[in-house]
């Protein structure tokens, strides 16, 4: 009996793993678009940038089930630890890449420990608090960080010693787009795995998880951890790809326009970040042209219909258009879990 | 040292009035509302633009700082807010973030995004000699307004049936209205008066705070702590919170300026890991 049901799980992840028709257009449209955009490169590179940076915080919101309004803490982390490396002559982008990961998921892996206890309102409240204090620390410490004045004198050298960085963010692109598939590839394998199913029945009930042998705290570290990781990556590649960092990437408004990106994509599916990534982006380039110092106020007007009009309502259409065109083998749709009004 | 300890105090009365109303809809009906601090704004920029542009004296624009966020969180709890009692969290912060975030642009679009001075009358303004400390006129006030209010709170929660209501309707919703208590009509109310505390907060608390566009995002982070540090349960927890919040805000920007806001926010972290219900309440 036992070994039919590992055998049903098994069948049931296989095929859950299998790339989709539409997964692969997808990554060969975004490939495509490093020939036949060449003048977006710059705003494509911000994208697939703040996809990453999204899909790590879809891994521990979407899958994970732990809100956090402090995710740019990771973001601005990896950003300061590349930046720091390559102002100081370590030039090579891959490794400064490695360092603002471990950077990060030393960080995560620390503040993991905070995030386990309370309910969701101690969770925002702890990692908006980690954050703000990230950002108190870089303000203050202006020796290595530059302060207000921001992280200047960045010079990346070429990427694996063969792509230098050009003007129209064309090796950006390609470097931040890389990075990014890979790191997706990696989530999604690890969303489709036995753990990746564990993390999505503790975000159901982790009581119940808990009930059947699932060790719920050493997997919630470690998605934290590597969530942090993913987004100190992501900081990172922002850091290299535009030769600045301010204490911007620390803001409280990076955290909230992380969840509103992923939120506009959908939460719980991992082409949630990239999707929102991409409409976000298009959407602030639009109205920024057209009304450039109000552009908050649509955004904030975006976010409030959306919740109005049902976030689980509009990404399970995303969703079933999703499978629809790519047949059987996508994700089933999943739910975000409805935390009972007592939470508190 | 007594002097900063005097406008420790007065801080932190302001503090508490202003995020009162969030300890209320927070605690109380469990909405994580980060939009508070926009009908603080709302509160102020009324006292603001009635003194400067019609020249009405201060205390006659106390009162309408007060009504009319309470108006606006009526209507707001009303068409949109009460949509989402049921919601999960996340919901209800991406709401109420973008709330402010529209709140933030609009006053920016309608009044521009400079500091609004107000101008205090000659009455409330300088310091007088108390027993050797000095003491700012209008922070006397404040903490006159402040405590006050705090006093008429704890008994409106305490000794009237609209208090016993309230919390009969937060403890339990559906036995309240099986009891015959009209829950969103009282909910509606407590909401509007939340607002409106926090708009009078906002209006008293230009002068100490400043006032522009960006405020609901600046003090979002103080309301919270005010609210998760004190608890939830009762009035006199983030009043203590409150006043350990403003003393040690202005002790530390006075005495160790270099380490700024970053001491409140580490130790805002270590209560809420040892303590998530708060300080001053007891574990669930």
């Amino acid at each position: 009996m036992s070994t039919n049901i590992a055998d049903y799980v098994r069948t049931t992840l296989v095929r859950r793993g299998r790339w989709g028709i539409s997964e692969i257009a997808f990554w060969l449209i975004a490939a495509a678009t490093l020939y036949f955009l060449p003048e977006r490169h710059l705003i494509l590179n911000e994208i697939a940038i703040i996809g990453l940076f999204a899909l790590s915080l879809d891994l521990i919101l979407g899958y994970a089930g732990i809100v956090s309004l402090g995710h740019a803490a990771f973001f601005g982390l990896g950003a300061y630890a590349a930046g720091i490396l390559a102002r100081d002559g370590i030039a090579d982008p891959l490794l400064g890449l490695g360092a603002a990961a471990i950077a990060a998921a030393i960080l995560g892996f620390v503040t993991s420990f905070l995030v386990l206890r309370g309910s969701d309102l101690t969770k925002l409240m702890v990692t908006l608090g980690v954050a703000l204090v990230l950002g108190e620390i870089a303000n203050q410490a202006s020796w290595l960080t530059g302060g207000a004045d921001g992280l200047q004198g960045i010079a990346m050298g070429p990427i694996l010693g063969l792509f230098e960085f050009d003007i129209f963010g064309t090796t950006a692109y390609a470097y931040s787009l890389t990075v990014t598939f890979l790191l997706f590839i990696i989530a999604r394998r690890i969303v489709v795995s036995p753990y990746g199913l564990s993390l999505r029945s503790i975000r159901d009930n982790p009581l119940k998880a808990r009930a059947v042998g699932i060790p719920v705290n050493r997997r919630l570290v470690a998605i934290y951890t590597l969530a942090a990781a993913y987004a100190g990556v992501a900081g990172a590649l922002l850091a290299q790809t535009t030769q600045f960092v301010s204490l911007d990437v620390l803001a409280f408004h990076r955290s909230a326009d992380v969840m509103l990106v992923l939120v506009i994509g959908g939460v719980g599916y991992l082409y949630g970040g990239l999707i929102g990534a991409i409409v976000f982006k298009v959407l602030q380039d639009v109205i920024s042209a057209w009304t450039p110092q109000y552009w908050q106020f649509w955004i904030g007007l975006i976010l409030v219909i959306i919740v109005l009009a049902g976030r689980e309502h509009l990404t399970e259409r995303v969703r079933t258009f999703w499978k629809g065109m790519a047949g059987r083998s996508a994700k089933i749709p999943e739910t975000l879990p409805k935390p009972s009004a007592r939470e508190v | 040292m007594l002097t900063i300890l005097f406008d420790g105090i007065a801080y932190g009365m302001l503090l508490f009035v202003l995020a009162c109303g969030l300890a209320v809809t927070l605690g109380l009906m469990n909405f994580v509302n980060l939009a508070h601090g926009a009908f603080a704004m709302a509160g102020g920029y009324v006292t603001a633009v009635l003194m400067n542009r019609s020249g009405v004296p201060f205390l006659a624009t106390l009162p309408l700082a007060f009504i009319i966020p309470a108006i606006l969180g009526l209507v707001l709890e009303r068409t949109l807010y009460k949509r989402l009692y049921t919601r999960s969290h996340l919901d209800q912060v991406l709401f109420s973030i973008g709330l402010v975030f529209m709140a933030v642009a609009a006053v920016d679009y309608s009044f521009g995004s400079q500091q609004q001075l107000i101008q205090l009358p000659v009455w409330l303004q300088g310091r007088i000699d108390v027993m050797g400390v000095q003491v700012g006129l209008y922070r006397s006030f404040i903490i006159v307004i402040c405590g006050a209010l705090v006093v008429a709170l704890q008994l409106i929660l305490t000794k009237t049936r609209f208090g016993s209501r309230l919390r009969a309707a937060v403890d339990d919703p559906r036995v309240a209205r099986g009891l015959g208590i009209n829950v969103s009509l009282i909910f509606a109310a407590t909401f509007a008066f939340g607002s409106g505390l926090a708009g009078l907060g906002g209006a008293l608390g230009a002068e100490i705070l400043g006032l522009d566009p960006t405020f609901p995002l600046k003090f979002m982070i103080y309301f919270l702590i005010v609210v998760t540090v004190g608890g939830t349960t009762s009035i006199t927890g983030p009043f203590l919170a409150s006043l350990i919040l403003g003393i040690a805000d202005v002790a530390g920007k006075y005495y160790v300026p270099s380490v700024g806001a970053f001491v409140i926010y580490t130790l805002m972290i270590v209560v809420l890991v040892l303590r998530p219900q708060g300080l001053f309440e007891r574990a669930r």
